[in-house]
Formats: structure tokens, sequence, C-alpha cells
């Protein structure tokens, strides 16, 4: 932190600025010039933790795209049909069980399975073979979606939030003024905070394994290098076993989470394909904090260009990825090698 | 010589069935959107055609009735790509269809590239569809966007007392059309709306436009439909928003209303137009729900027809209708064919239909508000009806003309107000 200030002194102060300005707009009540200018405080807020919570779903899906990438150079296509397919699982179970939660874990481990069979099966046999590997990916992806197309049909599902989950919760943070002084505090849904928190966790706990156990230490010294990492007697195919397990298992886990507050339909696949290849690209490919950034710098500008200049929404996501690729090509958090 | 034998056997053995087909059965070509927001809608749209042909025996004018289903995306593109396939693979005689607003845009202009053949509307409601140089072989027995929206504005205004509203309503061709039925009756009756927000058909994350509704207004219009109107009504929901709610025509439908959860139940007491009101005491509406609960186990079908059905299940007995009329001669690019549909007056659930020199019906429309029924299920409750609604809303084409196409800022509420 300290020998970034000195060695950066100009975009240390622009950073504490921006965060500065950020927490102001958040926190503090708006003078009625700003609310002229850019509209009511509480739709702001709301773009803003959409985006958020949005960003934390994104995490999840391209937290194992990355892992699994980053570990065995292998660009996972099908990562979106996982997703989709855990969704529709974790609706059939919630709807049988009418319990939410046990979704999860159901869902992990079936999709995990399904991971374990697809790298042993598929990506072990053509192990550096790039445009193989995208091509059977791209083939694969086709082909579950079809399936999911047959077994699950057109329509659209949406995954039922548990009533100890639903209806909205106050925020510690002001919307608005009344005009006899009382503040107003926003009110958001109680699930997507649920969901926020859920994923902050998450992402944490990966860090320590990352960086604090002999496991997470073997999974770094296999990005870094993976032929002197197996040539010093470690079993690497077992850790890339267990790495795209897990990398599937979250995609799935993500599906059930997008099913409970957006939907599941075909072509969600897809589109969380892409999401999560923005997200990597802009975040660094193969960094965990890096997909976290990504997620929620791509989060964020999603839900505020859909309030500020809803036409031009979808651009600004690609300009983002466009800009990184620019100046950073390999990531905001990406190492270059 | 031995080559160009076998061709021309392969070409023959290609036509032959097509033409042994036409002597005794009649194609029927089944356009609906079974993918996209209107999917369950869709289905129930296929469910009708067969209930239809299945009243009618399978038979029309002497010949047997075949089907051949092409499912659509709500998309354009895909409809027109598969109408094509319907009549250069299939070799259907007529189309039946498409379900949604722009794809009938774009069948109308299809139509007129195939003169010989014959499509009947679905249950697409945009107005441009038989306003804007229709096509002489496209005909629509349902009522466009615009009419569903008739009485509505009216209603709420003189009822509800609700004059101050902001609106949420699809952004194509039929979210519209339908939401200008709704705000010429609103704004001629005094009412204003504050603001209008847009949505891509399809979207499936309200919560910023949730979050930037205002609160000083009286109630919102909501002008989404099928899956699309079950995922805002969730977030709605969620985001704890409790304004008055004012449904367009495919809000409040039994699409919506069977929908797993509670989100719906927000839409308890909500005013909505459309052709048709669940608890109708007519007898030909009762006789047809009877007909289709007959027809379907009760976990296969929607507890009364959907609007989605019901289109497609009068599109049919169109046909049927006409065919019989006719002797299902469809010689001469089915020229009786086509002047039986236009001109036969078609009795249907809904009442007597005809069509106009667009070939778009005049029908009556209806009134009604959910209320939740004594199984626990929702329901349409009717409550008023207007008789004879006609494409124009009972302007001159002229005045129709002047306040422009529906668009996003289409109609202009001040300047009707004025008027």
């Amino acid at each position: 932190m300290e020998a970034f200030f000195r060695r950066h002194p100009v975009w240390a102060a622009i950073i504490l600025i921006a965060a500065a300005a950020a927490a102001w707009l958040i926190l503090a009540p708006w003078p009625p010039a700003l609310e002229e200018a850019l509209g009511r405080k509480r739709v702001f807020l709301n773009a803003v933790f959409s985006g958020i919570t949005l960003g934390a779903l994104y995490f999840l899906v391209a937290s194992g795209f990355t892992l699994i990438f980053g570990l065995m150079r292998n660009v996972n296509l099908a990562h979106g049909s996982l997703y989709l397919l855990g969704g529709y699982i974790g609706y059939e179970v919630s709807d049988a069980t009418g319990s939410w939660l046990l979704a999860f874990p159901v869902v992990f481990v079936i999709v995990a399975a399904l991971g374990v069979v697809l790298q042993y099966v598929v990506f072990r046999r053509m192990e550096g073979e790039e445009l193989r590997q995208t091509l059977v990916t791209i083939g694969l992806s086709v082909v579950v979606a079809d399936i999911l197309l047959w077994v699950w049909g057109g329509s659209s599902y949406q995954i039922l939030t548990p009533d100890w989950l639903s209806g909205p919760m106050d925020l510690p943070v002001v919307a608005a003024v009344r005009e006899n002084g009382d503040l107003v505090w926003l009110r958001y849904p109680q699930v997507r905070i649920w969901i926020l928190i859920a994923a902050i966790l998450l992402g944490v706990a990966m860090w320590l394994v990352m960086n604090r156990t002999r496991v997470g230490m073997l999974i770094r010294a296999g990005v870094d290098d993976r032929e002197m990492l197996a040539a010093s007697g470690v079993r690497i195919q077992l850790v890339f076993l267990g790495v795209f397990a897990f990398g599937a298992g979250l995609a799935g886990i993500a599906g059930i989470v997008g099913g409970t507050f957006q939907s599941l339909s075909p072509g969600e696949d897809t589109r969380f394909l892409l999401a999560s290849l923005v997200v990597v690209i802009v975040g660094g490919m193969g960094s965990i904090p890096g997909a976290a950034l990504g997620a929620v710098i791509i989060g964020l500008s999603e839900q505020i260009g859909l309030v500020y200049a809803p036409t031009y929404s979808v651009v600004f996501t690609f300009l983002i990825m466009a800009a990184v690729l620019a100046f950073r090509p390999q990531g905001l958090l990406g190492r270059s090698r | 010589m031995r080559k160009l034998l076998i061709a021309s056997v392969a070409a023959a053995a290609l036509i032959l069935p097509g033409m042994s087909l036409a002597q005794d059965t009649i194609k029927i070509g089944v356009l609906v959107a079974l993918e996209g927001a209107f999917a369950e809608g869709g289905k129930d749209g296929v469910r009708n055609v067969e209930l239809a042909l299945k009243e009618a025996g399978g038979m029309a004018g002497g010949k047997k009735l075949e089907i051949v289903v092409a499912p659509s995306d709500t998309t354009p593109d895909t409809a027109v790509r598969q109408a094509r396939k319907l009549i250069e693979q299939d070799r259907v005689d007529f189309i039946i269809g498409p379900l949604s607003g722009s794809e009938g845009i774009a069948m109308r202009d299809y139509a007129k590239s195939i003169p010989d053949k014959t499509v009947i509307n679905g249950i697409s409601g945009a107005l441009e569809t038989t306003w804007v140089d229709p096509a002489p072989n496209f005909f629509r027995f349902n009522l466009d966007g615009a009419q569903w929206g008739t009485g509505l504005g009216r209603y709420v205004v003189e009822q509800k007392g609700w004059k101050r509203i902001a609106s949420v309503a699809a952004d194509y061709s039929f979210g519209y059309t339908n939401f200008l039925g709704f705000a010429v009756d609103f704004c001629k009756a005094g009412g204003d709306i504050v603001e209008r927000f847009w949505v891509p058909l399809g979207s499936s994350d309200y919560a910023g436009v949730i979050a930037a509704l205002p609160d000083d207004v009286d109630a919102i219009y909501l002008g989404v439909g099928g899956t699309d109107a079950i995922n805002f009504l969730n977030q709605y929901e969620q985001a704890g928003a409790d304004t008055n709610l004012i449904g367009g025509t495919i809000m409040a439908d039994a699409t919506v209303l069977a929908a797993k959860g509670r989100a719906k139940e927000a839409l308890i007491g909500t005013p909505t137009s459309g052709p048709l009101a669940s608890d109708d005491p007519s007898p030909a509406w009762q006789a047809y729900v009877a007909s289709y609960r007959a027809a379907f186990p009760e976990g296969e079908r929607f507890p009364t027809p959907s609007l989605f059905g019901v289109g497609y299940y009068i599109a049919t007995k169109a046909a049927i209708n006409a065919l019989n009329a006719v002797n299902g001669d469809l010689s001469n690019g089915q020229a009786a064919f086509k002047t039986a549909l236009a001109t036969l007056p078609l009795e249907t659930p809904l009442g007597t239909v005809t069509l106009n020199e667009n070939r778009q019906a005049t029908g009556s429309v209806v009134v009604t508000e959910v209320e939740e029924g004594p199984d626990g299920n929702l329901r349409s409750v009717f409550k008023a009806r207007t008789e004879g609604v006609t494409q124009t809303l009972g302007m001159t084409p002229e005045e129709f003309r002047a306040m422009g196409l529906p668009s996003r800022d289409t109609p202009d509420c001040a300047k009707l107000r004025g008027g």
C-alpha cells in the first residue's frame, strides 16, 4: 500500500478522491442542485446496489471460469451451460422439496460431478491443444443447450425466494430527507443483500484457501509453472480434477442465484458465458481478486447505464473491455507473463 | 442418361406426395411462439388449434385437415424463417399465426410474397399489421392492441379516480399499440401520464425501472406479459412497492394469473381490458370453456383459456368455417376461400366477428378486474363492456391518422386532453 503511494502519488490521489466522492454520493443526502442534474437519489442508489449485487452473481460464475483457466489454460466455453443446468436442477429441487437452501448443496454436488466427468473424459485427452479444446467446448455447449431445451422446454423458470428472504429491508443509507427533517432509509430487496454477503464471504474464503493452505499453494504453483510442479512429484491430474469440479459447482450454484433474482430460460447460458468472459478479461485471467473487481465494474456499468442511458447501456460493457484490452491487455489485476 | 433418369425420379418423388396430398388433405401451418416470454401462451395456442380441429372432427369442406407446428421465439426474423419453411418445405395450404406483435408486421410483408396462399393471424396485435399497407391475403379475426385498450382509461378515471399515472410497457410494436388504446381514452377523460418507461421484450431485470418509478402517482400502468410480467411482479414485490396497478391486455392474462408464486397477488384489484372476461356468462363462452376443460386434463391447461389460446381457436374456427362454405375449394390462388374469409360473419366464443376493408376484426372489448376466486385461483371478473370497437377506435380514419402511429411518445396526452 505504502509502496504504491510512493511510486504513483498522482494515481493514488485520484483514486482517493474518487473513493471519497463515491462515498459522499452514497452516504450523504443530496443537495437539490444535484437531484436536479441526476434525478432522485433513490434511483441512483438502487442502480448502485443492483450493480453490486449483479456483480456478486457475475463473480460467482466468473471465479470458477478464471480458476479453471488460470490453472489449466483451458478456456471452457461450456461454462454457461453448467450455469443454466445448475439453475434448472436447483429449480427442480426447490420445487420438489420446498427448500431453497437444500438446492445449493445438491446442485453443487451434481454439477461438480459433471465437471469431473468433463475434465476426466474430455479435457485430459487434449491438454495444451487450445484450438481443439475451444472447438470441443463450443460443441458441448450447443449440445447441452439443446438437451436442456428438450427437457425443460422454452418457457422461463423462476426459482421462488423462501418466505424469510422475500420482501424488502431497510439499509442504513439515507435515500432522501422528508420536508419535516425525517430521514428516509433505502429499502432494498432482502434476498439480493444476502446473496451479496454470501458472495463476499465465498470470495474471502477462496482467497484464504488460495493464500494460506497447502492446496492453495499447490494451485498457485500450478498456475505459475505446471510442468515444474508435476516434476516435483505432485499428482497434478488430481489437482486439476478438484479445481475443475469446484469451478463447475460454483457455476451451478450461480445458476440458482440467477434463477432466484432473474429467471432461467434458453439463451441465458450464452449470456452468462459472455458476461464471465468480459469479467475475466477486464479483471485479469486467472486472478480471483481480478474476477471480483471485474464483476463489480461490469455489474455497475450495466445497471447505471440502464438507468441513465438505456439506449447505450449495452455498449458500455464492451467499451470498458476494449479500453482494458488497449491499455492493460493482461487485465486490471492480471500478471503479464 | 441413367443419371438423368434417377434425377427425374428423385424430383418426382419430392413433388408427388405434395400433389397427392392436395387432393384430399388440407395442410395447415401453425406458426406460434414456443420460446421466449410468451412460451406458455404459445402452448395454449397449439392446444386450441387442436381443440378446434377436434370439434370439427378433423374435417372441413369434405377434406381431412392436418397441422404442422412451426415454433418461433417472438422475433420477426425467426417467424418469417419458420413461415418460409412451412410454405416451401412442408407445403402447407395456409398459415395460422403468428403470436407476437412484431412477428405480425413481418408476416404481413411476407404474405405479400406468397399471394396464392393465405395467412390467418394467430393473436398478434400490432396496429400496423392491418393498418399500414395491409396484405390482401392476411386476415385478422382478433382485435388489435389499441382496440383491446378501449374503455380502460375512462374506467380508471371515472370509477377509480386515478388521474396521474406512470407507465411501464414492453418496447415493441404491441407494447406501443396496446398502450395507445389505453392512453387515448385515459387522456380524453382527463388523465395525465407523468412518465413512460419502455423495457425490452424478454428482459429479466427490472430493479432499476422499479426504483425509478415516481411516488406521486395514483397508479402504474403495466404493459408487459408472459414471463416478463411474472419477473416484473416478483421484483416489484421484493422491492416492497405497493402503488395501484393498471394492467395492459396481456398483463392479467391466464398465463400470468396461473403462474406459481405469490408475486401475482400484487395484481388483485387491478383493472385491465381485453377481448374476454373469464367469468363471461354468455352461452357461447361457457360452452367453449367447458369444451376446453373437457379436452385437456387439469394439469395440462389453464383454468380458463388464455388470450393467446382464444386467438388461435378463433383463427382455426374461421378457417374451418370458410373451408366449409367453399367445399374445400382452394383452387385459383385460393380466391373463393379468401372471399369467404373476408365476408362471412363468424360466430365465436367472444360474439360475432366481422372484418373491415383491411381484413381486420371489429368486436367488443371488456374491462375486467382481477379477483381471488373461491378456489384460491386468481381470475378476471367482468366490469364493463364496449360494443363494436372499430380499428380507428370510433374516430374517423383522418383523425386516427393525425394522431400518428403508436410509438414511445405517441399518443401525445396533452393534445388529446385538450381536444
